[in-house]
């Protein structure tokens, strides 16, 4: 399956590609809101800062595309910043607002005893008892210094939520449908990250299957 | 919480492994890309390249090698050598590390650390630091340079918590003294380095053992740094974490 990585700025955009392309993806990249808009998978990596990635996403268009496309529940994957971007705003750039698909807000991790939050910490998903069994619990890699707190909001409106403790606990990653947002990095994640990432991808290419079968494809 | 990490360090000259190498048997230990999937396999938290070739076309050598093992390496990358620029640190990057480490450059032009950290985020910005006891003081520590041949004067820790104040996201301090002699970390240096800054420490240089490590982590380093006792097959990185974990440090226990 192809996904698209979004291109706004300088990320670690080798590690994401070299990832997906271990577990048979193949990846391209793009700064086009129309081919954002339309394709089956999409990838939103961690870039630079919340104000530098907001005025890249406003500026390409490519943000007003995620919006929709996370709204119609279509295959996007968002790392670490990517995370944060989709939540309403920020400590990080007081005064810009985020996407807003997410009714949250990043703030400082509360009570770190060192920032950034840099190495591996254990990520608990509750999964809830839905019947599908959330993404793999266990052992992630961070770096960052902000985070999302408010998991009960988020659990509200209808995301299923893993957390992890450092200081104080955060929301490690959310999840709906075929929409994930992981504040780790799962590229970076070794085993753990590799499963996550290739249950995303089994999703997405489940979702196109069942697009194209009703004759609207996806990609 | 989050884990104390260890990181094996593959000194790179030409595309190849250089330090502490040694070649036996049908086993190439020199190749970065089999030593890269040996060490993440064993159970490394990270891994870190050190590019010390000193010519143009050794650099570019070296963002290959950062390619090749990035195709195949599924935990983080850092990478340092060389980097001047902004542009250098964003090409490492898109060849595939996740951090880039900034030295010299950086001494002579502090500023590159704010500038690096305003267009990759301080995530990115590792300052790589190489200390070493002063002549007229040993309790205090100078930042060294060219391998040892300049000693700055500069007083280490007070360069460590400026870097940190520019935006320097982890210390990557070694100590020029220990580095290759296996008489373990200097934990003097690591301890005053951690009441001066609050942003993750990785100590280098000299470990030999397990329990030079649990001594650093325990002097208040996040991460210990280790390139000879890994190449020359001492320890694998799973021996060593059985060890600190029942000296009872936090570790990553799953490959």
């Amino acid at each position: 399956m192809k996904v698209y990585l979004l291109k706004t700025g300088v990320a670690n955009v080798a590690s994401v590609t070299a990832a997906f392309e271990r577990v048979g993806a193949t990846v391209q990249l793009t700064d086009d809101p129309s081919v954002v808009q339309g394709a089956g998978a999409v990838v939103l990596p961690g870039v630079g800062s919340f104000g530098a990635g907001m005025d890249a996403l406003d500026r390409s268009g490519l943000g007003a595309a995620l919006i929709g496309r996370i709204e119609r529940g279509a295959p996007t994957l968002a790392i670490c910043l990517g995370l944060q971007l989709l939540g309403r705003a920020s400590e990080e750039a007081p005064g810009v607002q985020g996407l807003g698909v997410l009714p949250a807000d990043s703030i400082r991790l509360p009570r770190a005893p060192r920032l950034p939050h840099f190495g591996w910490n254990t990520v608990t998903w509750q999964s809830g008892g839905t019947q599908d069994a959330a993404p793999p619990s266990g052992e992630a890699y961070f770096a960052h210094t902000y985070c999302l707190r408010d998991a009960g909001t988020l659990e509200d409106a209808g995301w299923t939520v893993a957390k992890t403790t450092e200081g104080s606990t955060f929301v490690a990653a959310v999840e709906r449908g075929s929409v994930l947002a992981c504040q780790f990095h799962p590229e970076l994640s070794g085993a753990l990250g590799a499963r996550t990432l290739a249950r995303w991808l089994q999703r997405a290419v489940a979702q196109g299957a069942s697009a194209s079968s009703t004759g609207v494809s996806p990609w | 919480m989050v884990k104390r990490r260890i990181i094996p360090c593959l000194d790179v000259r030409d595309g190849r492994v250089v330090k502490g190498v040694r070649f036996q048997g049908l086993v190439d230990s020199g190749d970065p890309v089999e030593r890269a999937a040996a060490y993440e396999a064993q159970g490394a938290d990270e891994l870190c390249i050190l590019d010390v070739s000193a010519t143009p076309e050794g650099r570019s050598n070296a963002a290959a090698t950062v390619v090749a093992v990035r195709a195949i390496l599924g935990i983080p990358l850092t990478v340092g050598g060389g980097v001047r620029t902004v542009q250098d640190a964003a090409r490492l990057l898109e060849a595939g590390a996740d951090k880039v480490a900034v030295n010299t450059a950086a001494l002579a032009r502090p500023e590159l650390l704010a500038e690096i950290r305003a267009s990759l985020g301080a995530q990115c910005t590792v300052l790589a630091l190489d200390a070493g006891r002063r002549l007229d003081g040993p309790s205090r520590f100078e930042v060294i340079t060219h391998s040892g041949k300049v000693r700055t004067g500069l007083d280490a820790i007070e360069w460590a918590r400026r870097a940190a104040e520019l935006g320097a996201g982890e210390i990557l301090a070694t100590s020029w003294d220990r580095d290759g002699t296996g008489d373990g970390y200097d934990l003097e240096l690591l301890a005053a380095l951690r009441a001066a800054v609050g942003v993750p420490i990785v100590a280098s240089g000299g470990a030999s053992h397990a329990e030079h490590m649990s001594a650093a982590l325990h002097a208040g380093a996040d991460a210990v740094l280790a390139a000879s006792i890994f190449h020359r097959g001492d320890f694998t990185v799973a021996d060593l974490k059985r060890t600190l974990l029942a000296d009872g440090h936090s570790l990553r226990n799953n490959p």
